[in-house]
């Protein structure tokens, strides 16, 4: 319960694990190519990670057995990297956290493969900015809620759905740590704006909007991992950990994009 | 890693089952089947029937759901 906040040892720390899991993610972003193998991603993954001294933080949580979440078209997240070989015109979300002296990061971004259609281009897009106004949101004073409202205005208003059933999070020494961040307002799932616990300097968040082009409602794959939209419907996925900050928070996964 | 959405609500529980399982009444009356969060089964926290505790339900499963927290 509570939502801790970070003393500067601390952030320090999550911020080389930040900029790490964004170096990674800058690196496999470049060296995605129609033809590949899913697996593949995930063994760069892994070896930019040893390089660097950290520790891959998804394998095994849970149970997942890879470095990275490589999730493709209307795969939202989770996806298992695996066989399946990318096609120009794909979309692939990535994501990926490690962890640093006992600290944590985590991001993700959605790269195309090759050329990829307008309407997926707008959604990557969309996602991106998505993410960028729930981040602008989360200063010091302000409500949990002000952040799911700006996600979700951003992405309605350009015409996509925001899946409601997974969240943003605390992060830190564990990866999912209080608050869940929802992506919307909308009850039993969200936060008003206004509403939820005011923020302070020194939280430090991962939020991770996530945009469909069609309905929010998700499944789940055979696999037990995978989440997919339930319409079949393309899904676009960004995240950042961010510390909370007076006016503008500071990204710690800075670098993942553009 | 995106978490996985969870409904909080407070209930008190009515009777302890085997395996660290608990019937817990919510507000509205309902009945959940509850679990103990690995977290409070780590620090030794015990629940006993008349506490008010803190339970994480799942959107998918509102009869089933997770202990996270015993309120003072």
């Amino acid at each position: 319960m509570g939502i801790e906040i970070k003393s500067e040892k601390e952030i320090a720390n999550m911020r080389q694990a930040g900029k790490i899991v964004a170096d990674v993610l800058r690196i496999l972003s470049e060296r995605i190519k129609p033809g590949m193998k899913t697996k593949e991603l995930d063994i760069i993954a892994e070896n930019e990670v040893k390089k660097r001294g950290a520790v891959p933080s998804f394998k095994g949580y849970h149970g997942f057995p890879a470095t990275i979440c490589v999730s493709v078209n209307d795969e939202i997240v989770h996806g298992i990297p695996g066989d399946r070989v990318l096609k120009e015109g794909d979309i692939v979300s990535l994501d990926f956290g490690v962890i640093y002296n006992g600290l944590q990061g985590d991001a993700a971004v959605t790269v195309p493969v090759g050329k990829i259609n307008p309407t997926a281009k707008s959604l990557i897009e969309t996602t991106r900015g998505a993410l960028e106004s729930g981040i602008a949101a989360a200063c010091d004073g302000a409500r949990l809620g002000d952040i799911s409202a700006a996600i979700q205005n951003y992405a309605e208003s350009r015409g996509y759905s925001v899946v409601r059933e997974y969240t943003g999070h605390g992060i830190g020494r564990q990866m999912h740590e209080d608050p869940q961040i929802p992506n919307c307002t909308d009850a039993p799932y969200g936060l008003k704006p206004g509403t939820g616990p005011v923020l302070k300097k020194g939280m430090t968040l991962a939020l991770e909007p996530m945009l469909n082009t069609g309905g929010w409602q998700t499944r789940v794959a055979g696999d037990r991992w995978t989440v997919l939209t339930a319409d079949g419907s393309l899904s676009a996925h960004f995240e950042h950990t961010i510390v909370v900050d007076n006016t503008k928070p500071e990204v710690l996964t800075q670098g993942t994009y553009g | 890693m995106a978490k996985k959405e969870a409904i909080e609500v407070e209930g008190t529980v009515i009777e302890a089952l085997p395996n660290a399982m608990f019937r817990v009444e919510l507000p509205n009356g309902h009945e959940v089947l509850a679990h103990i969060s690995g977290k409070i089964r780590m620090h030794y926290i015990r629940v006993l029937p008349g506490d008010k505790v803190l339970i994480e339900l799942s959107p998918y499963d509102l009869k089933r759901g997770r202990i996270t927290y015993r309120l003072k």
